[in-house]
C-alpha cells in the first residue's frame, strides 16, 4: 500500500501531534468533570438524597467520558509507542495508583445505591472523592515532572531504563514544582465539576458547588499563574544541538539534546501560541464570575476554555519535545524521532477521520437525551437511578 | 519459580488478564440476550418482555461495570510492565488497540448509560436500537482486541527496520485478515453467547425450582437454549478452526497441546487422555485414537504433523540463522547509513529468524558469545510446559462438548407444549453455572501460556519484553491488585446474587402502567423523533 505516501510523514508527525493534545484536552474535558464532581461530592451533598443527584448528574455519562482516558493510552501506544513505553513504566507506581483510583471510582457510581445502609454508602462516597481528587492530582504532577525532564535514559536496543528505586520513583515525582502543577489541575478540575453540577444539579447542591467552584477557580489562575513563573525562571527547557530531519527514523538516540535556557523561549520563537495560557487566564476568570452570577451553561464552555488553554499552554510551550530526559537528554523523546512508522500513523489517521465525527456526533446526541437538571424526583421515583 | 521480575510481570498480567475475562464472555453474550429480549418486546408490546429486559439488563449493568474497571488495567499494563514490548511492536500492536477505543469502547460506554436512564426520556423502538449499539459496540471490542492478540500468535503483515530497532506494519490488510485472528474473534464471542446462555438458564431453572417467576424463566430458557445452542456449536466449529491455523502457524503450541513428541506418520492419531512427561519426552499410558488428529490438523489423510522433537531441531536451525540476522544489524546500528549493501542484504535474508538469536538473551548479553550448549538450551526453551496445555485444552473441550448437550436438551423440551422440565435437568442447569467460565479462562491458557517463550511468536521473547522494574515495584502492584480484585469481586458476587434473589424489580402491572404512561408521554411530545 503506497496510499500513505498521499501525505509527508513530518505533517502526519504534526497531526497526530495536534490529536495527542486533543485526546488529553477531550479527557480533561469530559472525564475532568467527572472527576471534579466527585471531588465535590461529600462537600455539596449534605443528605443522601442531594449526594444521589450529585451522583445522578454523571451517572448516565461517565462510563463515555472514561473512553477518553483509555481511547488516550491506545493512541498513544499506536501513534507514539516509545512514549508508551517509557512513560508508563517510568512512572509505574503512580500509573498503578491512577488505575486503582479510575477502577474505585466506576464501582462506586454503579454500586453505591444497590444497598441501603448508611455506612455502605458512606464509604462509596469517599471511595468516589478519592477515585476523583487522586487521578486529578497525579495528571498534574505528571505534567509537571514532563516540564522538568524525567531521569530516564534508552539503551542502543531502545530499552527504556529509569533511574532510582522502588519508593523513589514514586516520591521523586513529588517535587515542589509538580505539586503545584497537581494544585492547578486538581483545582481546575473541581472548578470545572462545579459548573457542571451548576448546570446539572437542582438546588441547593447547584449554589454550593457554585461557591465551592468560585474559590476553585481562584486558587487554579493564582496556582498557574505561579508555576508560570517558575516555569520561565526556574526550570530548564530542552533544545536540539543540530537542525533534526522531520521525516527521519524514530530513534531518539539520532538525535542531540541540551538541557538549558528556559522553555519561554518558545514565546519568543512563536509568538502566537501565547494565545493558549491567555484562553486559560480569560477562561478562569469567566468562570468564576459566570459562577458567582449563577449564569449556567456559559460558564460550563468557559470553564472548558480554560482548560484547553491550560493543557494546550503545555504541549506548545515544548514543542518539539514530548518526553524530556533529565538525566540523558540525548533519549528525551520528541515529535520527530518517537512516533510510529508513516504508514501506522496514516492508517491510523484514516481510523480517526473516519470514527471521531460518528463518535462526537453520538455523544451529542446522548448529552441532548439527557438534557436539564436531575432532580430531588428523579433520583428517589426511579429504581435505575444510582 | 524464580522471583524475578518477567515472572512477576507475567504473573501479573496473567492474573489481571484472566480476572478480567471472568466479566467479559458474559457481558458480550448478555448484551445480545437482552437486546433480543427487548426486540420481542417492542415487536409484540407484551410486558413480560419488558420486565425480562429490565431484568437481566440489570445483572448485565452489574457485571459490565468491573468488565470496563478492570479493562482499563489491560490497556496501560503494557506500557507499565512490558515496556520493551510496546516499544518493539507498538507499531503493529497499538493501532487495533486504538481503533478497538475508537469503534467499539465508545460505543458501547456512551450508549450503556443511555440503555440504564433512558427509559423515560426514549422512545420504545429507539431505546432498543441503544441496546443493540451496546451490544454490536462490546462485539466489535472483542474484534479489535483479537486482531491484536492474533498477531502476537500470527505475527504477519510486518518486518523489523534496523534504524528503529523495532517491528514495523508493512500491511494492514494482513494483520486485520490474520486468519488466527478471525478464527479467535468468532471461537471468543462464541464462548461469551455460551456463557451468557448457560447463566440465563441457569439463574432461570433456579427460579423455576423454586416456583418462582415462572413467565419469566420459562421465556428466559427458550431464548438461552435457543442462542446458546447455535453458539455452542459454533466454538466448537470454530475451535477446530483455530486448531487447523495452528497446525501451519504455531506447529509448536499444536504439538504441546497434544503432547505429539515425535512426528508420526500422517494421518496422526489423538491421544484422548495420558500423563504427559516433559523430561522424558513421552506421554504415559495414553489412550490414542488413530487417524483423528491428522484429520483435525491437517483436514488430509497424507500431510504430517511435525512432532516436539523435530520442532526443536528446526528451532535450532532457526537460532543459527537468527545469529547472522544479529550479527547483521550490530554492524547497521555502529555503521548506520554507511553500512556495505551486502550487510543490509545479509540482515534482509535472515531477519525472519532475529527473534530467535534473541532467545539467547537469557543466557548471554552477546547472542554471538553464545556456546554450542546455550544454543541447544535456547531451542529447548522453544518448547513449552506440555501437561497444563494438555489437560486445559482437554478438559475445555469436554466441556465444550457438554454444552451443546445441555442446550440441545433444553431446546427440545422448550419447544413440547406446556414446557415441562424435569428437576435434574434444572438442577444440572443450575450446577453448570460456572462451567463455561472454567471453559473461557482455560482457553485462554492454552491460547496465551502455549505461546511461551515468546510474547510475539517467533519475533520477540518474553524474557525480553519486561520493563525495567525492580521486584518491590512489582510486589507492591501484584499485591494491590490481589487485595483491591478479591474486595471488588466478593462486592460484585455479593450484588449479583442479592438481585438474583430479589428478582424482577417491576412486577408486569407495574409494568403495564409503565407502559402506558410512557405511551401518553411520547405521544404528547410529539413521538416522531426520539431525540426529543
Amino acid at each position: 500500500m503506497i496510499l500513505y505516501e498521499l501525505i509527508d510523514f513530518d505533517v502526519l508527525r504534526v497531526i497526530w501531534w495536534v490529536l495527542l493534545g486533543v485526546l488529553l484536552t477531550g479527557f480533561a474535558l469530559t472525564d475532568g468533570f467527572d472527576m471534579g464532581t466527585a471531588v465535590l461530592l461529600p462537600f455539596v451533598g449534605k443528605t443522601d438524597v442531594e449526594r444521589r443527584i450529585v451522583i445522578n448528574t454523571i451517572g448516565p455519562v461517565w462510563e463515555g467520558n472514561q473512553v477518553w482516558f483509555i481511547l488516550g493510552g491506545g493512541a498513544i501506544f499506536a501513534a507514539w509507542p516509545p512514549l508508551y513505553a517509557v512513560s508508563f513504566s517510568g512512572f509505574y507506581l503512580a500509573m498503578f495508583l491512577v488505575l486503582a483510583a479510575l477502577i474505585l471510582r466506576p464501582v462506586g457510581f454503579k454500586y453505591r445505591s444497590k444497598r441501603d445502609g448508611v455506612t455502605w454508602r458512606r464509604n462509596w462516597d469517599w471511595a468516589l472523592f478519592v477515585g476523583g481528587a487522586v487521578p486529578a492530582l497525579i495528571f498534574g504532577v505528571a505534567m509537571g515532572n514532563v516540564l522538568r525532564g524525567v531521569p530516564f535514559h534508552l539503551t542502543e536496543d531502545l530499552m527504556p531504563i529509569y533511574e532510582g528505586g522502588v519508593l523513589w520513583k514514586l516520591l521523586g515525582l513529588l517535587n515542589p514544582f509538580a505539586l503545584l502543577a497537581g494544585v492547578v489541575s486538581l483545582s481546575m478540575l473541581t472548578m470545572h465539576g462545579a459548573a457542571w453540577l451548576s448546570l446539572k444539579a437542582e438546588e441547593p447542591v447547584a449554589g454550593r458547588a457554585r461557591a465551592y467552584g468560585a474559590k476553585a477557580g481562584i486558587v487554579a489562575g493564582v496556582a498557574y499563574a505561579l508555576a508560570g513563573l517558575w516555569l520561565a525562571f526556574g526550570i530548564d527547557g530542552y533544545a536540539m544541538v543540530n537542525p533534526v530531519p522531520a521525516d527521519g527514523p524514530s530513534n531518539p538516540l539520532y538525535n542531540e539534546v541540551v538541557r538549558g535556557g528556559s522553555w519561554f523561549a518558545a514565546y519568543a520563537q512563536r509568538p502566537w501560541i501565547a494565545i493558549a495560557p491567555i484562553a486559560g487566564f480569560v477562561g478562569i476568570a469567566l468562570t468564576v464570575l459566570g459562577l458567582r452570577a449563577g449564569r449556567e451553561a456559559s460558564t460550563f464552555l468557559a470553564s472548558k476554555l480554560a482548560i484547553t488553554g491550560i493543557i494546550s499552554s503545555v504541549g506548545l510551550v515544548m514543542f518539539p519535545f514530548i518526553l524530556p530526559s533529565r538525566t540523558n537528554p540525548d533519549s528525551s523523546l520528541s515529535v520527530w524521532d518517537a512516533s510510529s512508522s508513516h504508514q501506522t500513523l496514516f492508517v491510523m489517521l484514516v481510523a480517526a477521520v473516519i470514527f471521531m465525527p460518528i463518535i462526537l456526533a453520538y455523544t451529542a446526541w446522548v448529552y441532548k437525551v439527557l438534557w436539564g437538571k436531575v432532580t430531588a424526583d428523579d433520583v428517589t421515583g426511579e429504581s435505575h437511578s444510582y | 519459580m524464580e522471583f524475578d521480575v518477567v515472572e512477576l510481570s507475567r504473573l501479573q498480567f496473567a492474573m489481571t488478564a484472566l480476572y478480567h475475562f471472568l466479566f467479559v464472555p458474559l457481558t458480550l453474550g448478555l448484551s445480545i440476550l437482552v437486546a433480543i429480549m427487548e426486540t420481542v418486546y417492542v415487536m409484540t408490546n407484551r410486558p413480560i418482555w419488558r420486565q425480562m429486559t429490565k431484568f437481566w439488563g440489570t445483572l448485565f449493568g452489574i457485571n459490565f461495570v468491573l468488565g470496563v474497571a478492570t479493562g482499563i488495567t489491560m490497556e496501560f499494563q503494557f506500557g507499565m510492565n512490558w515496556s520493551y514490548y510496546s516499544h518493539y511492536v507498538g507499531d503493529i500492536f497499538g493501532a487495533p488497540l486504538a481503533i478497538e477505543g475508537l469503534m467499539a469502547f465508545f460505543l458501547e460506554a456512551t450508549f450503556v448509560g443511555l440503555f440504564f436512564f433512558g427509559w423515560d426520556k426514549l422512545s420504545k423502538v429507539a431505546h432498543m436500537i441503544v441496546a443493540w449499539l451496546v451490544a454490536i459496540g462490546s462485539n466489535f471490542s472483542a474484534l479489535w482486541i483479537l486482531i491484536a492478540n492474533g498477531w502476537m500468535q500470527n505475527p504477519v503483515g510486518a518486518e523489523f527496520n534496523p534504524d528503529t530497532m523495532r517491528m514495523e506494519m508493512t500491511s494492514f490488510f494482513e494483520v486485520m485478515f490474520n486468519e488466527v485472528a478471525q478464527a479467535k474473534f468468532v471461537h471468543t464471542v462464541s464462548a461469551g453467547y455460551v456463557t451468557a446462555s448457560v447463566f440465563v438458564l441457569g439463574v432461570s431453572a433456579w427460579y423455576m425450582l423454586k416456583g418462582r417467576h415462572i413467565e419469566l424463566a420459562r421465556r428466559s430458557i427458550a431464548v438461552a437454549s435457543s442462542f446458546g445452542l447455535a453458539a455452542a456449536l459454533s466454538v466448537v466449529v470454530l475451535g477446530d478452526e483455530s486448531g487447523y491455523s495452528a497446525s501451519h502457524t504455531q506447529k509448536m503450541k499444536l504439538a504441546a497441546i497434544e503432547a505429539m513428541w515425535e512426528t508420526h506418520e500422517a494421518p496422526a492419531p489423538f491421544t484422548i487422555v495420558g500423563f504427559p512427561d516433559q523430561e522424558a519426552r513421552e506421554t504415559h499410558y495414553a489412550i490414542h485414537v488413530p487417524y483423528v488428529m491428522g484429520l483435525i490438523g491437517t483436514r488430509s489423510l497424507t500431510t504430517e504433523i511435525p512432532g516436539i522433537e523435530d520442532l526443536v531441531a528446526e528451532s535450532e536451525d532457526k537460532i543459527r540463522s537468527g545469529l547472522i540476522a544479529y550479527d547483521a544489524l550490530m554492524t547497521i546500528r555502529a555503521e548506520r547509513d554507511a553500512t556495505p549493501a551486502e550487510v543490509r542484504a545479509t540482515f534482509e535474508d535472515h531477519s525472519e529468524d532475529l527473534g530467535y538469536a534473541l532467545l539467547l538473551k537469557r543466557y548471554v548479553d552477546d547472542p554471538r558469545d553464545a556456546t554450542e550448549e546455550q544454543i541447544a538450551m535456547a531451542a529447548d526453551d522453544t518448547v513449552p510446559h506440555v501437561w497444563p496445555l494438555f489437560w486445559a485444552f482437554r478438559i475445555m473441550v469436554g466441556l465444550g462438548f457438554c454444552f451443546i448437550a445441555v442446550m440441545a436438551s433444553f431446546f427440545v423440551m422448550a419447544q413440547i407444549k406446556g414446557m415441562r422440565f424435569p428437576r435434574p435437568a434444572l438442577w444440572l442447569a443450575v450446577v453448570m453455572i460456572p462451567a463455561p467460565w472454567i471453559a473461557a479462562e482455560l482457553g485462554w491458557i492454552v491460547a496465551e501460556y502455549g505461546r511461551q517463550p515468546w510474547t510475539v511468536d517467533g519475533i520477540l521473547p518474553t524474557a525480553l519484553s519486561a520493563s525495567h522494574l525492580s521486584v518491590g515495584d512489582l510486589l507492591i502492584t501484584l499485591a494491590g491488585f490481589v487485595i483491591f480484585y478479591s474486595v471488588l469481586f466478593i462486592i460484585e458476587m455479593g450484588l449479583m446474587v442479592k438481585y438474583i434473589r430479589k428478582g424482577p424489580q417491576e412486577d408486569v402491572e407495574a409494568t403495564e402502567v409503565w407502559m402506558q404512561k410512557h405511551e401518553r408521554r411520547m405521544r404528547s411530545s410529539g413521538e416522531v423523533s426520539p431525540a426529543e
